[in-house]
């Protein structure tokens, strides 16, 4: 097999038998990027000179009798993930020169586990978006069919992993940012739980809703990333101090008496008919696999969960986005007469139309005489739904639907209609407001493209999750199958 | 010409906010050191206090803990759970574009204090809030060469820990505020939590002012005055704004609403009974940010269990009003004499240990000696200390050596005038009372022989002032008396100097 092929787990066996070296791999995969990027578009910005480096470091633990999953293994990082030394954009003209002093705690925690960091990914602007095509730069293409989008905002990471331009990538996931680019380029992606993985370093969002999380081509391995990025950071006050199992532990269990939920609001008649037989085709493989399956459990608040994230996190973000003055770093509009209009032309030009919309939303939901109605009331619901949710695991284990409504759309077809483009995480967006973990695992494809099956557990039972993600693995082998590039 | 109108008498309404610096080690939400006085600009500073993309602020317990003391000490609930919110509005000095701090759970609130004009009776201010906050980074606005302006930065003060004190509008007049601000500092300092200098920037004060007709129960519209940095600042631009609103409802003008700066030697509108400095208006109340308060997500809320207020309440220090209370009833001294001594931690610690040191066993005793220490203090060393520009922690004279001193006129070994040039020298050197009566030689004259031969000579050159005595005129005694001790260079005991100075007149 192709070096820029191998998952985690056989690369490292290979690197630990000294089959291969690190360079090699990376090599090869630099390779890969260089031979398909040019029509994928995965990467912002590449660091192939300091890759190289990093894998003869690599190497060198190695030799000297170091073991380790991650060891000499290339990773691409979403373009929010501050790496000291490496561009950070953001996808956003704002910080076309932006380069941090610091790293991100799980960039800190990739180094040590000796990951070779390969380049930055592109994504929607500031993480606003679910097709990649609001990055400042350029679109990425879906590796399954070039004229689709890779699904957002996290589209360079997975379409990275899905075209062998990575053998791991990190994304982040407000609303879907993972699930949703990870069922549409045929991969896996995950968000754990809030507060599994620290946030330090993340470029933020939405506050409440942004995770981290791994995209990789196997269940185990992101098992493996898991391992590695998951734990309390004292710089993360959100990030939660519960003790992190071995998540490759148990994968092989099976679904064997495991109770399965089907949320009625997840399964609309409206559903895309390919992507609701690739979810039948899961739940009649978990049925014989021995798991208990039980349709139209309710999540009455579910339609209301759209309302209350465009809400929240507009309103997080028109904070979060605020230091963006062009005072400090990034774009800086100086030819204004005024300090004011200088901040307001850097605003207004270093912005895309997506991030000022989505500011404005949140001015607007925060404003006095507004705030009741809309944020609070938004906080109120999200209650509701997580209570909802709590409601649920108790009497299922794990809950399963599709991740999107419909497979890849075409690049332009939802790029004027905002609303149309928020639909597309109806499915996933829930999860984070109930602050869950989420998995996408691929379930085959549809029409030549790709579909995603998500599995939610309860807060930090990301070991369901997986054990059930594995299992239909194992059962569908779709893990094999690779675009035709 | 001018109609005049039947004057109408108002009630000033006074409620302060003021920000203190915490005297924490760290910033409020990073590791920086918050020591940032003298340090050259932008060396204080990490990517989370310069707001960098990505990081996280992580909360200082120890400003947290400084706060409850603050609140307990302003006698304050201090309710089971408290949050940080954002408060937003763009300005450069503002970093993130958001303030973190606490809106409508604070850490601690509904509390007072007790305040006392001169001459009036103590009043109550209540205390609406203390909560706490971040600052910002300094701003300073430069002119170039060409002569384009510009501003330059210095993000060392960025999320040094600040705690917001807010008052009811309980205070009457510009007297009571400055007496609530002074009693603030001092809590402040007694507690160590903060500097609570005004001129250093440690403490800034804003007020707000409002007239209405003396027995309205309405309030009347609130003026904001901004930019005080002194605490006659304060007092004369509570006077100034006093004396402007009043006039505008006299000329049947409606106050607005809005904020004022207070800028001082600008002009004398009021004539010479006012301070040079007036309020200028900076913006309008309705034009007024509107600040999007919203919970912090980034940090979660603060739970405050009661042992944890308890631990923190048994660890305060003994607080100005409760060490005057107690120096009266103890020590039996004047409100004035003790409010003198509580004044810093410092000095009633100094008075605290010279009064340890007292060997008389008798309460009356200790009494005395415990008022001799006091007036010392108060008198000479207070004088002493002024004069040489000197801190009660950096002089010399130490609470052992006062109480040796005060002992040796007790004992009879140096007269009351003696002792002037004693503790002088104490205060000099620092050295030992005892050692430098020796070397001065300024043992009081003890035997009433060596008295006799003294008076005799004053007697023998004095003739005038002894026929006038003899001759009835009883004040003549005074000048022998006054001579006679300077004979002695004061180291007789005038009483008994007197005594045998009669004796030998009437004889």
């Amino acid at each position: 097999m192709d070096l820029h092929w191998l998952s985690i787990d056989e690369a490292s066996r290979r690197l630990d038998a000294r089959e291969i070296s690190s360079r090699e791999l990376t090599k090869a995969v630099l390779d890969r990027i260089e031979a398909v990027d040019g029509r994928v578009g995965a990467y912002l910005s590449l660091a192939a000179e300091s890759a190289l480096e990093s894998a003869d470091a690599a190497d060198k633990r190695r030799s000297d009798g170091e073991r380790g999953s991650l060891l000499g293994i290339p990773v691409a990082l979403k373009d929010v993930l501050s790496k000291r030394g490496l561009p950070t954009t953001c996808g956003s003209r704002m910080l076309e020169s932006y380069v941090p002093p610091y790293d991100a705690t799980v960039v800190e925690l990739l180094d040590r586990a000796g990951a070779v960091v390969l380049g930055k990914t592109n994504m929607d602007e500031f993480a606003m978006g679910s097709s990649t095509e609001n990055s400042a730069y350029h679109p990425t293409h879906n590796p399954w069919d070039l004229e689709r989008v890779p699904g957002g905002s996290s589209g360079g990471s997975a379409a990275a992993v899905a075209a062998g331009e990575a053998t791991f990538a990190l994304g982040s996931d407000t609303g879907g940012s993972i699930r949703q680019p990870a069922a549409l380029c045929g991969v896996v992606g995950m968000k754990p739980t809030y507060g599994r993985v620290s946030r330090f370093g993340l470029v933020a969002f939405a506050s409440s809703l942004d995770q981290i999380g791994p995209f990789t081509r196997t269940v185990r391995d992101t098992a493996t990333v898991l391992n590695a990025i998951c734990g309390h950071d004292k710089r993360d006050s959100t990030s939660a101090p519960v003790d992190v199992p071995d998540f490759t532990v148990g994968l092989d269990r099976g679904v064997q008496g495991l109770r399965i939920g089907v949320p009625r609001e997840y399964m609309p008649s409206s559903l895309d008919a390919g992507v609701r037989a690739k979810v039948e085709a899961a739940l009649s493989a978990f049925e014989s696999q021995g798991a208990i399956i039980e349709r139209d459990v309710p999540l009455p608040s579910t339609e209301a969960a759209l309302a209350v994230y465009y809400i929240i996190a507009p309103s997080e973000a028109s904070a979060n986005l605020a230091r963006y003055d062009g005072v400090k770093y990034g774009f800086s509009y100086t030819q204004g007469k005024t300090m004011w209009e200088n901040m307001e032309m850097t605003r207004g030009q270093g912005f895309g139309a997506e991030v000022k919309r989505r500011i404005m939303i949140g001015t607007y939901a925060l404003s006095s005489g507004y705030y009741d109605a809309y944020y609070l009331k938004a906080q109120k619901v999200r209650t509701v739904i997580r209570n909802e949710f709590d409601a649920a695991f108790e009497k299922y284990d794990v809950l399963v639907s599709p991740v999107t409504p419909t497979p890849a759309f075409k690049i332009g077809e939802k790029a004027n209609d905002p609303y149309a483009m928020y639909l597309n995480d109806v499915f996933t967006l829930p999860v984070n407001i109930a602050g869950l973990p989420g998995i996408s695992v691929p379930a085959g494809l549809v029409d030549g493209l790709p579909v995603g099956l998500q599995v939610i557990g309860k807060p930090f039972d990301e070991e369901a999750v997986l054990r059930v993600a594995s299992a239909f693995e194992a059962a569908s082998g779709w893990q094999d199958q690779h675009p035709p590039l | 010409m001018t109609t005049t109108t039947p004057a109408t008498r108002y009630e000033t309404v006074i409620g302060l906010e003021t920000h203190v610096q915490l005297l924490t080690e760290r910033k409020m939400f990073c590791d920086c050191s918050a020591a940032y006085a003298d340090a050259p600009p932008n060396t204080h500073v990490c990517p989370v206090c310069m707001a960098l993309p990505g990081v996280l602020p992580v909360m200082n317990r120890k400003a947290v803990e400084f706060t409850i003391m603050t609140g307990l000490a302003l006698n304050c609930e201090i309710p089971p759970f408290a949050k940080f919110d954002r408060k937003n509005y763009p300005y450069p000095d503002l970093l993130k574009g958001y303030q973190i701090s606490q809106f409508d759970m604070p850490s601690t609130q509904n509390g007072w204090v007790e305040v006392q004009v001169e001459g009036e009776e103590p009043r109550r201010v209540g205390i609406t809030r203390a909560h706490l906050e971040e600052d910002t980074a300094r701003l300073t606005h430069k002119e170039g060469a060409d002569g384009e302006s510009y501003s330059l930065i210095d993000m060392n003060r960025s999320g040094v820990p600040l705690m917001e004190v807010v008052t009811d509008p309980d205070m009457r007049s510009a007297e009571e505020a400055r007496e609530y601000l002074l009693k603030l500092r001092q809590i402040l300092r007694y507690m160590g939590v903060s500097n609570a200098n005004m001129e250093e920037g440690n403490f800034r004060c804003d007020a707000n002012i409002s007239l209405r007709p003396v027995g309205s129960a309405e309030y009347g519209a609130k003026v904001e005055i901004k930019n005080m940095n002194s605490f006659s600042a304060v007092y004369n631009a509570i006077q100034y704004e006093v004396r402007r609103q009043t006039e505008e409802l006299d000329a049947g003008r409606v106050i607005a609403q809005e904020t004022r700066g207070w800028v001082e030697d600008v002009n004398e509108a009021f004539g010479s009974d006012f301070a040079k400095g007036s309020t200028v208006s900076q913006r309008s109340k309705e034009g007024a940010h509107d600040y999007r308060y919203f919970p912090e997500p980034d940090l979660p809320p603060l739970t405050v269990d009661l042992s944890y207020v308890e631990k923190i309440r048994a660890a305060l220090p003994e607080l100005p009003d409760a060490k005057r209370a107690r120096f009266q009833s103890e020590f039996g001294l004047s409100l004035y004499d003790a409010n003198l001594l509580v004044e810093t931690r410092a000095k009633a610690a100094f008075f605290e240990e010279a009064v340890a040191a007292i060997e008389d066993p008798t309460d009356a005793g200790r009494l005395r000696f415990a008022r001799l220490i006091a007036n010392w203090m108060i008198g000479d060393f207070t004088r002493l200390l002024n004069a040489n520009e000197t801190e009660l922690a950096d002089s010399r004279v130490t609470p052992k050596r006062l109480y040796a001193m005060i002992s040796l006129i007790e004992q009879g070994t140096i007269t009351g005038a003696s002792a002037k040039s004693v503790f002088e020298e104490v205060f000099r050197t620092g050295g030992d009372p005892a050692a430098i009566v020796k070397d001065l030689g300024l043992e009081q004259i003890g035997g009433s022989d060596e008295i006799s031969q003294i008076v005799d000579k004053v007697i023998e050159a004095n003739p005038k002032p002894v026929a006038d005595y003899r001759a009835g005129k009883q004040e003549a005694v005074k000048f022998l008396v006054g001579m006679s001790m300077r004979e002695t260079k004061g180291r007789a005991n005038p009483a008994t100097l007197t005594e045998i100075l009669k004796q030998k007149l009437e004889a």
